[in-house]
């Protein structure tokens, strides 16, 4: 590996001044950025360890909902019982990054900012209305997580820049959420289809009130399918409809063709989660 | 040539200043600068956990760690595992169940499976696979290991564990 300086602050203020210089990078769990240093794939002159900043470590629910830092690791995730009563895609998505020896140190932060399109957090992200909070140079700027990513591994982040937390609004009444993906094995692979969707149900729980779909790894970046989530506003929760759902989205995706499935496929699964992850997130919906 | 940085950190116990560089990995000091060679490099890239040791106290790929970020963690590795009284069940379970062939996967099986069984003393089949999926073993198949960590919590929580699970 070429060598680098390595700086560990314990403030925002001083992480922003180390990543302002050239060829800095911030390290939360590590698990793509080394790898990326140890191949060449990324050079760095410095290494900025954000993982002892406290703005990045929060992890709170209160009355205006969800505050996640970006350096959190996908094992705090999982065990939080509030996330996985609230916001329950959170976790669906953060107990399938890799197995456990990555889940302890990989943070949700890094899977955004690494933005690969078919990072597993990001249709969750995505789907819970999730805001992004920046800090740089300049101060502090918000972008709500589908604007985030801009193609495959690039983001809107500017030099100097880094990501602090990701904001979610607390679920009202009847709403729930669910992350699936498909993979050709049980565990450690890489998604070809991603889907994440949140449902929120009238009080009888007949009729859709409000949905977000995203999908991941069937563009050049997770995004929103906004046409579903329109199609879906007012209708009743049925298998139905949920199917219907998935024929819009199989529109709305470019998919590539590679070894773990052609564009034909990723296609035809697209339909199938999106049924699947409706159906399972308007059921848990309706639980409440 | 970056700095060298000076490293504070207790390994298996005892309290361990190390010399090294910042882009030296934690599996590149364990094996290369401290000669503790109990802990395997498999891919260098996350994917075989050969290199598990514990974080403090949690399981981590060392390969994918920079020793830099070690300063004041506790980090058990492999010989850190036995006691002065022999193997631990653990251990013996993966002997007498077979659960090795060539043996370069069972250092990260059995740090895996510690802190497994810290978390979850009674795991199912299905829990045991779901845990010890980030590590690959090319020989035994897999079912010896499950059976073996079956084993093992048997015989380290004994009685306790048997009737209702
Ligand atoms: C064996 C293995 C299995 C994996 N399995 C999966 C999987 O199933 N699904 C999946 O989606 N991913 C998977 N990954 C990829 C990786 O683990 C995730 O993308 C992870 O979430 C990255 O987080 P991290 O904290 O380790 O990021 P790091 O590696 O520390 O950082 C990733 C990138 O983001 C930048 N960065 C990090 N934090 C910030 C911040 N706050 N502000 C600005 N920039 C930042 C870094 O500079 C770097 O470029 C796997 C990786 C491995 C090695
Ligand atoms: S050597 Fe670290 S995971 Fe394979
Ligand atoms: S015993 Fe050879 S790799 Fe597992």
């Amino acid at each position: 590996m070429r060598n680098f300086e390595y700086e560990s602050p314990e403030s925002l203020e001083g992480a922003i001044q180390f990543l302002s210089a050239s060829q800095a990078k911030p390290l939360a769990g590590g698990t793509d950025l080394i790898d990326h240093l140890r191949t060449g794939r990324v050079v760095a002159n410095v290494v900025v360890d954000i993982k002892k900043i406290p703005e990045l470590n929060v992890l709170e629910i209160n009355d205006s909902g969800l505050r996640l830092g970006a350096a959190v690791s996908c094992m705090k995730i999982c065990q939080h019982e509030g996330i996985r009563e609230q916001y329950p895609s959170l976790t669906d998505a953060c107990t399938i990054i890799g197995g456990i020896q990555i889940q302890s140190r990989a943070s949700v932060g890094g899977n955004l900012c690494n933005s690969g399109a078919a990072a597993d957090s990001t249709p969750a992200l995505i789907a819970l209305g999730g805001v992004c909070v920046i800090a740089g140079p300049d101060g502090t700027r918000e972008v709500p997580v589908e604007e985030f990513c801009t193609g495959p591994s690039e983001n809107i982040l500017k030099q100097g820049e880094l990501l602090t937390e990701i904001r979610f609004p607390l679920p009202q009444g009847k709403s729930s959420s669910h992350y699936r993906r498909f993979i050709p094995r049980f565990e450690m692979d890489i998604a070809v289809v991603g889907v994440g969707a949140s449902v929120s149900l009238d009080d009888a729980g007949e009729q859709i009130t409000a949905a977000r779909v995203a999908l991941g790894a069937v563009a050049a970046k997770p995004f929103l399918a906004e046409k579903v989530d329109e199609f879906l506003v007012g209708q009743a929760p049925t298998e139905e409809v949920f199917t219907q759902a998935g024929e819009i989205a199989r529109g709305l995706i470019s998919p590539i063709d590679d070894h773990r499935g052609t564009a034909e496929f990723r296609t035809h699964v697209t339909g199938v989660l999106v049924r699947r992850v409706l159906t399972e997130a308007a059921q848990r919906a309706a639980a409440k | 040539m970056a700095t060298q940085r000076i490293v504070s950190t207790t390994i298996n116990g005892t309290e361990k200043s190390l010399l090294c560089e910042p882009r030296q990995t934690l599996l590149e000091v364990l094996r290369d600068n401290l000669n503790m060679t109990g802990t395997k490099e498999g891919c260098s890239n996350g994917n075989c956990g050969a290199c598990t040791v514990l974080l403090n106290g949690d399981p981590v790929t060392s390969c994918l760690v920079l020793a830099v970020e070690c300063e004041g963690t506790e980090i058990e590795t492999i010989e850190g595992i036995a006691t002065k009284d022999g193997l631990t069940p653990v251990q013996n379970a993966f002997l007498e169940n077979a659960a090795l062939q060539c043996g370069i996967c069972t250092p990260g099986f059995i740090m895996s499976t510690k802190a497994l069984l810290k978390q979850n003393p009674n795991p199912t089949e299905e829990e045991i696979r779901f845990y010890l999926a980030g590590n690959l073993c090319r020989c035994t198949g897999y079912d010896k290991i499950v059976g073996a960590v079956q084993d093992a919590a048997q015989r380290q929580c004994g009685a306790g564990c048997t009737s209702d699970a």
